[in-house]
C-alpha cells in the first residue's frame, strides 16, 4: 500500500470526533488540515506525539492550520484518552468501516489492523501538499509539517 | 535532524566551554521522565567531569503540564538573580509538589530577591525566552521529553545513566583529533 503523495486531491471522510459528532474534511475548505494518524490512544510514542501538536495549535494556526489526529480507537476510546491527557486537539474514529480512512490514504497496516504514524498536510482547496510516514515507534515531531506549511505560505503570499 | 539552534550566551551551561562534548538537554520541569532523568544525570556529570558541557533548554508541554511554563518561568527568574542551576536541581527534586507555592517557597529558600521575582513571574518576563527554547526544540526536530542532543546530533538512546555516559564517552573519542576512532556501527542505541 502506498501512501498519497503531494499533489493529490485528500479523499473526503466523516468521522466521529466525539460520541455525538461528526467531522468532514471538506468542513476544513479554505483552511488547512494536518492529518495526523497514529497506530492507536495510550501508547507512549503516540502520548509525546500528540502531546506537542497540541502544543503547537497556535503555531499552526498562525499558518491557517489546524491538526487532528486519527486512529482506529473508538469514539469513548477518545474520549477517555483526551480527557485523561488533557488534549484539546480533535480525535477522529476511524472506526467503522475500521481503518476505511487509513485505506484510502494508503497507510493501513493490514496486518496489525492500525494505520501507520503517517502525517498529510492539505491545502485550502483540499489537496495534499506534503506527506510522510514515519517509522512506527518513532516520533516523527513537528518540524516537517513546519516546513511544509511555510513552503505552502512561500507560494500563496 | 540536528540542533537548529546553536549553543550561544543566553544559554544556561554547566561545564568547561571547550569540553569534546557538549550535551543539550530539551527539559520540561512537570515531566516524570525529564525528573528521572533529571537524577541520572547527576551521575553522568559527575563522571564526564570536564568532558562534558551541559545545556539545559525549556520544551513545555502546557497544556498536559499545567505548571511547567510557570516552572520554566520561575528557573529563567532566578538564573536573571544567578540562581538558575540551584532552581533548576530544586524544581526537579521537588516535582511532586510543583506548585505556585512551592516555586515562592523555593525562591525564599534560594535567596532571591523576591520582590524582583514575583515582579518577574507576574509580568512573564521570561515568557518569551522559555517560547524561544521551545521552538528550537521542534526545528531541531525534538519529539518529546526529555530530548538529548550530543554534539548537535540527535540521541535517540535510553536516558539512564550508563546509556548516557557510554554514548558521550563515545562521542568524546571521536572528537579527539588523535583519537583511534571505534569501529562503524557501535553507536549506542537502547531501543
Amino acid at each position: 500500500m502506498e501512501p498519497l503523495r503531494a499533489g493529490v486531491p485528500a479523499p473526503e471522510f466523516e468521522l466521529n470526533s466525539t460520541p455525538d459528532q461528526r467531522v468532514k474534511l471538506s468542513d476544513f475548505r479554505g483552511r488547512r488540515a494536518i492529518l495526523a494518524f497514529y497506530p492507536a490512544d495510550w501508547s507512549p510514542v503516540c502520548g509525546d506525539q500528540l502531546a506537542l501538536y497540541n502544543e503547537l495549535q497556535e503555531e499552526f494556526a498562525n499558518h491557517n492550520a489546524m491538526c487532528i489526529g486519527v486512529s482506529v480507537d473508538g469514539a469513548w476510546c477518545h474520549a477517555a484518552f483526551r480527557e485523561q491527557r488533557g488534549y484539546r486537539l480533535a480525535l477522529l474514529s476511524d472506526f467503522e468501516p475500521k481503518g476505511e480512512v487509513a485505506r484510502a490514504y494508503g497507510v493501513y497496516r493490514d496486518k496489525d489492523g492500525v494505520s501507520e504514524r503517517a502525517l498529510f498536510v492539505v491545502d485550502e482547496e483540499g489537496v495534499i501538499r506534503w506527506s510522510y510516514v514515519s517509522p512506527i515507534g518513532i516520533n516523527p515531531g513537528a518540524d516537517g509539517i513546519l516546513k511544509a506549511l511555510e513552503q505552502i505560505d512561500g507560494r500563496t503570499s | 535532524m540536528s540542533l537548529a539552534k546553536p549553543v550561544d550566551q543566553t544559554d544556561h551551561v554547566l561545564g568547561p566551554d571547550d569540553a569534546p562534548v557538549t550535551l543539550v538537554e530539551y527539559g520540561d520541569f512537570q515531566c516524570p521522565h525529564c525528573r528521572a532523568a533529571h537524577f541520572y544525570l547527576k551521575n553522568v556529570l559527575a563522571t564526564m567531569g570536564d568532558d562534558v558541557r551541559f545545556v539545559f533548554r525549556h520544551v513545555p508541554l502546557t497544556q498536559i503540564h499545567p505548571m511547567a511554563q510557570a516552572a520554566a518561568e520561575a528557573a529563567e527568574a532566578a538564573g536573571a538573580q544567578g540562581r538558575f542551576w540551584p532552581m533548576h536541581d530544586a524544581i526537579y527534586e521537588n516535582q511532586d509538589l510543583l506548585g505556585p507555592q512551592l516555586l515562592a517557597r523555593l525562591g525564599v529558600r534560594l535567596g532571591l530577591d523576591m520582590q524582583r521575582f514575583s515582579d518577574d513571574m507576574q509580568s512573564h518576563r521570561y515568557l518569551p525566552k522559555v517560547r524561544e527554547d521551545f521552538m528550537s526544540a521542534v526545528r531541531s526536530g525534538a519529539a518529546g521529553t526529555p530530548s538529548y542532543f550530543i554534539n548537535g546530533e540527535p540521541y535517540e538512546g535510553s536516558y539512564d545513566d550508563e546509556a548516557l555516559i557510554e554514548a558521550l564517552r563515545f562521542a568524546a573519542q571521536a572528537h579527539a583529533p588523535h583519537a583511534t576512532r571505534p569501529q562503524q556501527g557501535t553507536r549506542p542505541r537502547a531501543h
